[in-house]
C-alpha cells in the first residue's frame, strides 16, 4: 500500500510539469489556432535559463525562486517577441502556415541553446531548503516534488481566476470561442495575441526552470516535451484547461504505474492512450464540441486544372530530368533520386492536407511501412526488386486503410494528434518487433539488382514511377472524387446535405494517400539499401509537412517545389555545421517573404504576368 | 512559369552545384571521408572531433603519409539519422574522392554505413558504434571496428560483478539495442560466472525519457542487492539525483556501463555517485607514456581537458595513418589487407585490430567512482585489455556471416 501511494505521488510530479507546460499550448492554441512547434523549445530555454540564474543566485531561497521566475518571464518575453516579429505577419495566410515558422524558430533555437551553453549536459543546483525527503508511510519522497504537486492545482487555480475574474481573461476566453466576433467588436486582436503568447510561453519557461533541481538540462529536451505537451492538450479536449489538468495526472500515472505492469511498453504506452481516448471520445475528455477547431486548413480558391500547355510543358520538363545523367555526376542523382521519392511522398501528404483539409501529423509511417514492406520481402522471402515494389504500397495502403477509418472520424487537430498516434505505434513496433523488423538495427542489404545497381538506373526507374504515380494522384485530385474531397474539405455540412458521404471519401483518400507514400517509401528503401524505425518517426513526418507548406498548400505542384527545395536546401546546408541555424532562417525568410508558399507565389507572379 | 518549370530549374542547378570532380594525383592529399552526429549528440561527438584533428595534425607535421602527401578530412554531420548518413557517404565517395570512410556514433548510423560501404568496396572504420552486429552477425569485409562492443564492455564489468556477495539484481537500461544487448550479455555472462544471482526487476525507460521517480521507487520495491545500469547522460544524471534523494543507492551496490568516461561523469559534479563500479576513463590518473603525451598534447592544443571522445577520434584516425602507412597505398584492398592485424599505440596502450573479426583490441578503464575536492573520479581502478573480453576464436566464427 505505503509503495503505491508513494508511487501515486510520484506520478502526481510529473503531472504538475506536464501540466504546466500543456496549459501554455492549450491557451495559445486556444486564441491563435497557432499549432506551435516551438513551444519545447521555449520549455527547453526556460530550463537553461533557470540554470544559469540558479548556479549565480540560487543558494538562497530568493535568489532560487527568483531565478526561476526570471527565466519564466523571459522566456514568456521571447514569445512575444517571436509574436510581434514573426507570427503577427501571417495572419492573412493559410493557418497552418505558422506552423511552418515556428518550426524555423525550433531549429534557430536548437543551435543557438548549442552555441550559448554548450554541448555537455547542466546539472544545476537543487532547492535551498528542498534538498531532503519525508518519510511517507516509512518510505523517502523528496520534499521538492511535494512542492511540484502543490503548484499544479495552484497554477490552475491562478489561471481560472485570470480568465474568470478579469476583463483580459475574459476577452481570451471569448476569442478562443469566436475568434472572428472577438474582432468585430473592436478587441485589439494584435495586442491580445502577443498576450497570450507571452502567458504561454511563460508556462513553457516555467515548467523548464522547475526542472533544474530535478533533471540535467540539456539539448533533447524541446522534442522530448513538445510531442507530449501537444497529447494532453488533446486528450484532455482542446481549450480546455481543466482538461488539460486532468489528462496530465492520468498521463503522469499512466507512466508511473505503467511502468510496474509493462516496463517495456515506455516508448508507446502514451500513443496508445492517447489513441483509446480519441476513439471512444471525439473531443478529448472534457473538449466539448462548439470550441472544436475548425478544419486547420481553411479553404482557399479552387485549384485549378491546369491546360494543355503546361501538360506539355510538364512532359519536356520529365524529358528534361530523365536526361540528368548524361551531364551530372554520381553524387547529383543521389540527391536528384531522394527528391523524386520525397516529391511523391509529399504529393500524397498534400492530397490530404491541400485537398481534403486533413493534416496528418503522422504520414511518415506510411512511407516508412512502405520502406519496411519492400525490405521485409527482400529480407524474408528474398523477393526480386519488381514485387518488393509492389509490396511496398500494399502495406502501407493496407495500414492506411485501417488507420483513416479511425482518424477521418475525427477532424482538426484531434485527426492530426490520431493519425500521429497510430504512426508512433507502428514505429514502436518496427523498433521493438526484433524477429521481424531488426528492432533500431533495421534491415541491411536492400540494394537494386545488377540490372539497376547504377545509380543512373535507378534514377530512371524512379523517376518513371514517380512520374507515373504523381499523375495517377493528379488524376484523383480532379476527378470526381477530388472535388468531392474538396467539398468535403470546404463545406462537410453541405457536402452531407447533397447527398455526398464525406467519411468515406475521406477514408479512401487516406487510403490513396497512404499507397502513394508507400510507394515512395519502397523506392526509398532500394536507393538507401536500408531501413530504420527512423523513417518512421515524428521528425519524418514534420519534414514532410514542412515541404508540403513550403510549397504552398494552395497550388498542384506545391508539394514538388517544396520538396525539392526543403531538400535540396538541407543537403547542402549539412556541409556547414550550423545548417540548423542557417535552415531555420531560410525557412523563417520563406515564410515571411512567401506567405503563399514558393509555388503559390510562383503562381501570383504568372497570373500578374497573364493580366498584363 | 509552372513546377516543371520550376523543377528543371532546380534540376539544372543541382547539376551546376554538384559537378562531377576531376580525378586524384599523386601529389594531392589523402582524402578521408569522415561521418558523425554532430548536432545529435555533441556531448560525445564535439571532443572525439577535436580528438581526430590532433591525430591528423600530428601525423601531417610529420611529413604526411606515401612520400609526403597530407592526410585531408572531409567531415560531415549525420543529424543522427541512418539515411542522411548514408546520403552523406555517397556525397563523399562519389565528389570528395575519399579513399575511406570513418566515423559514426549510434549504432543503426553505423550499420548503415557498413552496409554502404561493402557494397561500394571501400574500407571503413567505424569509431564508436557499440552494437555486437556492427562486427558479428552484420559484419562484413570492409568494415572495421575500434571501440570495445557492448558484449566486451558489459564482460568488463561482471568480472568485477561477479566478486560482489550480491544474489538479486535488478536492471535498468535504455529501451533500445544497446541498452538491450547489454542486459542480455550481462545476465547470461553472470549466471555462467555465478548460478545462485537472480534477476528480480528490470526497467526500460526510453531513451532520454526516463521517468526518475517511478523508476526509482520500482526498482528499490523489488528489493535487490545490486542494481547493473545501463542508462547515460541525461538520463543517468536524473537517475542517480533521484535515486540519491530516495535512497536506493545506500547499502546496495551498482555496476554501471560507461558512467565513469568523463563526459558522463563530470557534468554530475559533486553529485556523482560513489562506489559504483563503471567502465570509463580516468584521464588525469593514467600515467602511462602514451596517455600523458596524448593529454599533454589536447590539452595544449584545445585549452581543455580530454573526454572519452577524444581518445576514440584521436585512436581512430591514429588507425587509419598506420593503416594508409603500412598498406604503402590507398587502395581499397591494400588497406584491408593492412587493417587485418595493425598494431597501434593508443593513448590506452597497445590496440590490434583483429583479422578474425575486424574488432580492435582497444579496452576500459573499470573501477569505481569517487567524488574528491568536490569533483567526481574514478579509483582503484585498472585497464580491461579488450583483447581478454572476447569470446573463443571458434565462437566468433560461428557469430560472422559466412565471406
Amino acid at each position: 500500500m505505503d509503495f503505491y501511494l508513494v508511487q501515486f505521488l510520484s506520478g502526481l510530479a510529473q503531472a504538475a510539469t506536464l501540466f504546466l507546460v500543456a496549459s501554455g499550448l492549450s491557451i495559445i492554441f486556444g486564441v491563435t489556432r497557432i499549432v506551435n512547434f516551438a513551444h519545447g523549445s521555449f520549455y527547453m530555454l526556460g530550463a537553461y535559463l533557470a540554470w544559469t540564474f540558479v548556479e549565480r543566485w540560487g543558494s538562497d531561497v530568493l535568489g532560487f525562486w527568483g531565478g526561476v521566475l526570471l527565466a519564466a518571464l523571459l522566456v514568456g518575453a521571447l514569445g512575444a517577441v517571436m509574436e510581434v516579429l514573426l507570427l503577427r505577419r501571417l495572419y492573412r495566410s493559410p493557418e497552418l502556415f505558422q506552423l511552418l515558422a515556428t518550426f524555423g524558430v525550433v531549429l534557430l533555437v536548437q543551435d543557438a541553446a548549442f552555441g550559448v551553453w554548450g554541448p555537455e549536459d547542466l546539472l544545476g543546483r537543487r532547492a535551498p531548503l528542498l534538498k531532503g525527503t519525508v518519510d511517507i508511510l516509512g518510505r523517502p519522497f523528496p520534499l521538492y516534488d511535494l512542492v511540484l504537486i502543490a503548484l499544479g492545482p495552484a497554477v490552475l487555480g491562478l489561471l481560472w481566476l485570470l480568465f474568470n475574474r478579469t476583463r483580459w481573461g475574459t476577452l481570451v476566453r471569448a476569442a478562443t470561442q469566436d475568434r472572428e466576433m472577438t474582432a468585430a467588436l473592436g478587441v485589439d486582436q494584435a495586442r491580445l495575441f502577443t498576450g497570450v503568447l507571452f502567458l504561454g510561453s511563460a508556462l513553457a519557461g516555467l515548467g523548464g526552470a522547475l526542472q533544474v533541481p530535478r533533471e540535467a538540462v540539456n539539448l533533447h529536451m524541446d522534442m522530448a516535451m513538445v510531442v507530449e505537451a501537444f497529447v494532453v492538450v488533446v486528450v484532455g479536449g482542446m481549450g480546455s484547461l481543466p482538461g488539460a489538468f486532468l489528462a496530465s495526472l492520468l498521463i503522469g500515472q499512466l507512466q508511473a504505474f505503467g511502468i510496474l505492469v509493462f516496463p517495456q511498453i515506455t516508448l508507446v504506452l502514451v500513443f496508445l492512450f492517447m489513441a483509446v481516448v480519441l476513439v471512444l471520445r471525439p473531443y478529448g475528455l472534457l473538449g466539448r464540441k462548439e470550441e472544436a477547431p475548425p478544419p486547420a486548413a481553411a479553404a482557399g480558391p479552387p485549384f485549378a486544372p491546369t491546360g494543355r500547355r503546361a501538360g506539355l510543358a510538364a512532359l519536356a520538363a520529365l524529358a528534361a530530368l530523365a536526361a540528368v545523367p548524361l551531364l551530372a555526376g554520381e553524387y547529383a542523382l543521389i540527391v536528384l533520386t531522394e527528391v523524386a521519392i520525397l516529391a511523391l511522398a509529399a504529393a500524397s501528404l498534400h492530397l490530404l492536407v491541400g485537398f481534403g483539409g486533413l493534416v496528418s501529423f503522422g504520414h511518415a509511417a506510411y512511407f516508412g511501412l512502405g520502406a519496411y514492406g519492400a525490405a521485409l520481402l527482400v529480407k524474408h522471402v528474398a523477393a526480386p526488386m519488381p514485387l518488393a515494389l509492389l509490396g511496398a504500397p500494399v502495406l502501407a495502403g493496407a495500414a492506411a486503410l485501417i488507420a483513416g477509418w479511425f482518424c477521418v472520424r475525427r477532424s482538426g487537430l484531434y485527426f492530426a494528434m490520431l493519425t500521429l498516434a497510430f504512426a508512433q505505434i507502428a514505429w514502436s513496433i518496427t523498433f521493438q518487433w526484433y524477429g521481424v523488423t531488426g528492432g533500431d538495427n533495421g534491415i541491411l542489404g536492400v540494394w537494386p539488382p545488377a540490372w539497376a545497381a547504377s545509380r543512373a538506373v535507378y534514377y530512371e526507374v524512379t523517376l518513371a514511377l514517380v512520374a507515373a504515380a504523381l499523375w495517377a494522384l493528379r488524376r484523383a485530385a480532379f476527378a470526381p472524387f477530388g472535388y468531392t474531397l474538396r467539398a468535403g474539405r470546404d463545406s462537410p455540412l453541405r457536402a452531407e446535405a447533397v447527398g455526398i458521404d464525406v467519411r468515406r471519401h475521406q477514408w479512401l483518400g487516406f487510403a490513396l494517400a497512404g499507397t502513394a507514400a508507400g510507394l515512395a517509401g519502397g523506392l526509398y528503401a532500394f536507393a538507401k539499401g536500408s531501413v530504420f524505425p527512423t523513417l518512421l518517426a515524428v521528425p519524418q513526418s514534420v519534414d514532410a509537412l514542412v515541404m508540403v507548406l513550403m510549397g504552398g498548400i494552395q497550388t498542384v505542384a506545391g508539394p514538388v517545389v517544396g520538396a525539392a527545395a526543403f531538400h535540396l536546401l538541407r543537403t547542402t546546408l549539412m556541409a556547414s555545421e550550423h545548417w540548423r541555424v542557417i535552415l531555420g532562417l531560410v525557412i523563417v525568410a520563406l515564410v515571411l517573404l512567401f506567405p503563399q508558399g514558393i509555388a503559390g507565389f510562383a503562381r501570383r507572379l504568372w497570373n500578374r504576368g497573364a493580366e498584363a | 512559369m509552372n513546377r516543371r518549370h520550376i523543377l528543371h530549374l532546380i534540376g539544372a542547378a543541382a547539376a551546376a552545384w554538384f559537378a562531377v570532380p576531376s580525378p586524384a594525383s599523386a601529389q594531392q592529399p589523402i582524402k578521408i571521408g569522415e561521418v558523425n552526429s554532430y548536432t545529435g549528440l555533441p556531448a560525445f561527438t564535439i571532443p572525439y572531433r577535436q580528438g581526430w584533428q590532433l591525430a591528423v595534425e600530428e601525423v601531417n607535421a610529420r611529413g604526411g603519409l606515401l612520400g609526403g602527401r597530407k592526410l585531408e578530412v572531409v567531415s560531415r554531420d549525420d543529424a543522427g539519422k541512418p539515411d542522411d548518413a548514408v546520403r552523406i557517404a555517397g556525397e563523399l565517395v562519389a565528389n570528395e574522392k575519399v579513399d575511406l570512410l570513418s566515423g559514426t556514433y549510434f549504432s543503426n548510423v553505423g550499420l548503415a554505413v557498413a552496409d554502404f560501404a561493402a557494397r561500394e568496396k571501400i574500407p571503413f572504420v567505424a569509431s564508436e558504434p557499440l552494437s555486437d552486429a556492427v562486427t558479428w552477425q552484420k559484419g562484413n569485409r570492409w568494415t572495421w571496428r575500434l571501440r570495445p562492443s557492448t558484449y566486451m564492455q558489459a564482460a568488463m564489468l561482471v568480472e568485477e560483478a561477479a566478486k560482489l556477495p550480491a544474489r538479486r539484481w535488478a536492471t535498468v537500461a535504455p529501451n533500445y539495442e544497446y541498452g538491450q544487448s547489454a542486459v542480455k550479455w550481462f545476465k547470461e555472462l553472470l549466471k555462467a560466472k555465478r548460478p545462485d544471482v537472480e534477476f528480480v526487476a528490470e526497467q526500460w525507460p526510453a531513451q532520454g525519457k526516463l521517468e526518475a521517480g517511478p523508476t526509482v521507487q520500482a526498482l528499490a520495491a523489488s528489493n535487490p542487492d545490486a542494481i547493473f545500469n545501463v542508462t547515460f547522460g541525461a538520463d543517468l544524471a536524473k537517475f542517480v539525483r533521484e535515486g540519491d534523494n530516495r535512497g536506493l543507492f545506500a547499502k546496495r551496490s551498482v555496476v554501471s556501463l560507461l558512467s565513469g568516461e568523463p563526459e558522463y561523469l563530470e557534468p554530475m559534479k559533486d553529485e556523482a555517485p560513489k562506489g559504483w563500479i563503471v567502465t570509463g576513463y580516468p584521464w588525469d590518473q593514467v600515467k602511462t607514456p602514451e596517455n600523458t603525451a596524448f593529454v599533454e598534447a589536447y590539452r595544449k592544443r584545445f585549452n581543455e581537458p580530454p573526454r572519452m571522445g577524444s581518445v576514440v577520434g584521436y585512436a581512430t584516425f591514429t588507425a587509419i595513418a598506420a593503416a594508409i602507412g603500412k598498406a604503402g597505398s590507398t587502395d581499397g584492398e591494400k588497406l584491408l589487407a593492412a587493417l587485418a592485424g595493425l598494431k597501434i599505440d593508443s593513448p590506452f596502450g597497445p590496440v590490434l585490430f583483429r583479422a578474425i573479426d575486424h574488432q580492435s583490441t582497444m579496452g576500459a578503464f573499470v573501477g569505481r567512482t569517487d567524488v574528491k575536492d568536490g569533483k567526481p573520479t574514478m579509483v582503484d581502478w585498472r585497464y580491461a585489455d579488450g583483447a581478454a573480453y572476447l569470446p573463443p576464436d571458434d565462437v566468433v566464427r560461428t557469430l560472422r556471416p559466412a565471406e
